[in-house]
């Protein structure tokens, strides 16, 4: 037995937690339903490998020693890795802070709270970097079938990046917490989190698109003139790609960089965790008085007095605004595409119509779950007299109000170009949006709206069905847009998404 | 003008099982215009009762009847003379008192002149009228309270049922809620309340409900409720734990 108060004794108490969290994520708290996960999850991983193939075929016979041009590809890849793992593990260090949970708990308590933050740092690790394995592993694995077992190493760069990607977030969200203080750094790390997230996707685009005229990352990654300007074959900057392909001297150097920087975080940064908290927790205490001037008294029936509760909540808190407008973000892109390839005809809309498709779908699921399962008194409006089919009726028509106003812009731009792409388009983010409204719907479970970044982790069947879907619909778009009758069977894929949600999703 | 009903909440048969039976077999009848406490202790079924009579649970058998309407036949008839506050306040942080009670009001398609003169007049005597334009999200608990009671009071409702409003309230608070509810009952309204403070439905309650298992197993004046305990007992307190430790015993 560990001595209460150790570092193994906090250990052992964290991983049980995070053990038990993740089981009732995984199983949306029905024990029972473990063995189903554990075939879904199966299914969804040998899936995730014919996903793979066609995207690293290609590099499986990349020598020991790649060329520069091998070099460069590789690295931009991991640096697309680092960067979404560098975002979780952002949003992960400012969720300890903000969410009280425990820390009441153990702040108050004569244990030491720095040995505690250690520990917590150490889960938060192994959290990112067990993900990130779970969702390479189909990649390095054809590479090691078709390239040879050196590929294996990839396994240990995954790891390597992700101590590293948690080292960098600590240390950001310390050093914002003491330039910005508690009251701002929640907003602000988890914008950065989020611009962290996509800055390296949708920079890699914009270049594309510069350069290329495409949206393909990898095409920029490999073009001629990026491979010209990238620094020269024996940089260090190389060492994470040569350790991917099989460098056993430079995969030593890339774990070891990654575990000196992890345990110096931890070292330095574990002991000003408990400070944080301390002050973040004061934040809700210290609530600014917010006037408003308003009184909000109209003659309303009850479906607008709905529909302007949801958009008005939604307009009052910068943070949840933030949240939902930064899927937004990733429609930069195309937006570029489009203002470059203005009066050249169809082509760049072709390209446009399923990436807003995809954001509508996944920006309608965020404001859906706020208007269905992040109902802040759901109560009242379950005892008003009102049908819950007229509830959920204003909160659907709230939600796509919201989609409008968002997509309006871009559909009267396509429309300036050519009505049935601007019809495909209309079409495809009304079935996205409803799509994810309704699988929203389906898996709705009651809580709080400040836990909107927690709805993706609180049920990942909802989560990974409500992507496929817009992911569908975006599909069934572009075949739409490019005119081929193929659209009718993606339309029924995504129509069979849309089932199986429903199928696998809680009975009331 | 008709009379209004003798009974203002009447449950027959009324049963939930979820793991075990919670509510078993409940008759319950409350009068019109009466103050009624529901008392019994943690998991006898009370919240149970009040969430299958304001229509957030379903019976999985009986009947609910609210002034008359058949409330699980028409629930949205019978929401509309009700109104419903649990111990845990919901309303939206990001809404101002007066945003809130507009946003009730329209719920309840209450006419929007109306609806503004009762809630600043409501608002005014719940002391919150330094407040109305402030945002909730820095309110303490009993103003939350406050704002919740005053929602609830905007539509007008003729039944209103409380399921412990009064805790974590400060004395000044709950005094002041005390009051609202006995306000409406002098004015013709039903109240139907659960509590743990035996006090508050001693000085309170014209009749009171003891409920056990599920089922109901003393009502009455304080009065009636002391001679149901059989012996010779002075406080609500002791007439109280009396029937519910002879409830206990195994038969």
């Amino acid at each position: 037995m560990s001595q209460p108060g150790s570092l193994a004794w906090f250990a052992r108490h964290e991983s049980r937690l995070a053990w038990r969290d993740w089981l009732s994520m995984m199983t949306a708290g029905r024990r029972r339903r473990l063995s189903t996960v554990v075939i879904v999850l199966a299914a969804f991983l040998a899936f995730l490998h014919l996903v793979a193939y066609p995207i690293v075929k290609d590099y499986a016979h990349v020598a020991r020693a790649p060329d520069k041009t091998a070099l460069v590809v590789i690295t931009g890849m991991l640096a697309l890795s680092w960067s979404l793992m560098a975002s979780q593990a952002m949003e992960s260090v400012t969720r300890v802070f903000y969410s009280r949970a425990d820390l009441d708990l153990i702040l108050s308590s004569p244990a030491a709270a720095p040995t505690l933050f250690a520990v917590r740092i150490a889960t938060m690790t192994l959290a990112t970097a067990l993900m990130s394995l779970l969702l390479a592993s189909p990649f390095i694995n054809v590479l090691a079938v078709l390239g040879g077992a050196r590929w294996l190493a990839a396994y240990a760069v995954v790891v390597a990046i992700s101590f590293n990607a948690m080292a960098f977030a600590v240390a950001v969200t310390i050093a914002l917490f003491m330039v910005l203080g508690p009251k701002r750094t929640r907003l602000v790390a988890q914008v950065m989190a989020a611009v962290i997230g996509a800055a390296c996707v949708i920079g890699l685009q914009l270049a594309a698109i510069q350069s290329l005229g495409s949206l393909s990352r990898t095409e920029i990654l490999s073009s001629s003139a990026l491979v010209a300007w990238a620094p020269a074959s024996d940089s260090l900057l190389y060492w994470p790609a040569r350790a991917t392909t099989g460098d056993l001297t430079a995969l030593a150097g890339v774990l070891g960089a990654g575990v000196l920087l992890l345990g110096a975080a931890i070292a330095l940064f574990a002991p000003r965790f408990g400070d944080c908290a301390l002050a973040a927790g004061g934040v809700a205490q210290a609530a600014k008085r917010r006037l408003s001037t308003s009184n909000g008294f109209r003659q309303a029936t009850p479906r607008h007095a709905l529909r302007l509760k949801e958009w008005l909540l939604l307009k009052r808190d910068p943070w949840l605004m933030s949240q939902s407008l930064m899927q937004i973000l990733y429609l930069v892109p195309p937006a570029y595409l489009l203002w470059r390839g203005w009066g050249e005809g169809a082509g760049a809309v072709v390209v446009l119509v399923p990436v807003l498709v995809m954001a509508a779908g996944q920006l309608a699921g965020g404001l859906a779950w706020l208007a269905i399962s992040g109902e802040d008194a759901p109560e009242l409006v379950a005892t008003a007299p009102v049908t819950a089919a007229e509830v959920l009726r204003a909160k659907v028509e709230a939600v796509m109000g919201a989609i409008a106003l968002v997509f309006l812009p871009f559909v009267a731009a396509i429309l300036l170009m050519s009505l049935w792409h601007a019809a495909v388009t209309v079409a495809g983010i009304v079935a996205a949006s409803a799509a994810a409204i309704a699988i929203q719907h389906f898996f709705r479970s009651q809580a709080r709206r400040s836990q909107f970044r927690r709805r993706q982790t609180s049920s990942r069947a909802a989560t990974f069905t409500e992507a496929f879907s817009s992911i569908a619909w975006a599909g069934t778009a572009a075949l739409a847009a490019a005119g081929t009758w193929l659209a009718v069977i993606g339309g029924l894929f995504a129509l069979a998404v849309l089932l199986v949600a429903r199928l696998i999703s809680p009975k009331p | 003008m008709s009379l209004p009903p003798a009974c203002a909440v009447e449950t027959s048969g009324l049963t939930k099982r979820f793991d075990r039976p919670v509510v078993d077999n409940l008759d319950l009848r409350v009068r019109t215009g009466e103050f009624y406490a529901l008392l019994g202790p943690n998991g006898a079924g009370k919240t149970t009762t009040l969430k299958m009579v304001v229509g957030l649970l379903k019976p999985d058998a009986g009947t609910i009847s609210i002034l008359g309407t058949d409330a699980l036949a028409d629930p949205v008839a019978a929401k509309r003379v009700m109104a419903w506050i649990s111990d845990e306040p919901m309303i939206y942080d990001k809404l101002t008192p007066l945003e809130y009670l507009a946003f009730v009001a329209g719920l309840w398609g209450v006419d929007a002149d109306t609806a503004e003169a009762r809630a600043q007049a409501l608002l005014g005597w719940l002391g919150l009228g330094g407040h109305v334009h402030e945002r909730c999200e820095g309110f303490s608990k009993g103003m939350r309270q406050k704002v919740a009671l005053a929602g609830a009071l905007v539509h007008d409702p003729r039944v209103i049922i409380l399921d412990e409003p009064l805790t974590g309230l400060d004395a000044a608070s709950a005094r002041q809620v005390k009051a609202v509810l006995r306000e409406r009952v002098a004015n013709g309204g039903t109240v139907i309340m659960t509590t743990h403070i035996l006090e508050v439905a001693e000085r309170m309650a014209d009749r009171i409900g003891i409920i056990a298992g599920g089922r109901l197993i003393a009502e009455g004046t304080l009065e009636e409720l002391h001679g149901q305990a059989g012996e010779r007992t002075s406080t609500l307190e002791d007439t109280f734990l009396s029937l519910v430790s002879s409830e206990a015993v195994p038969a």
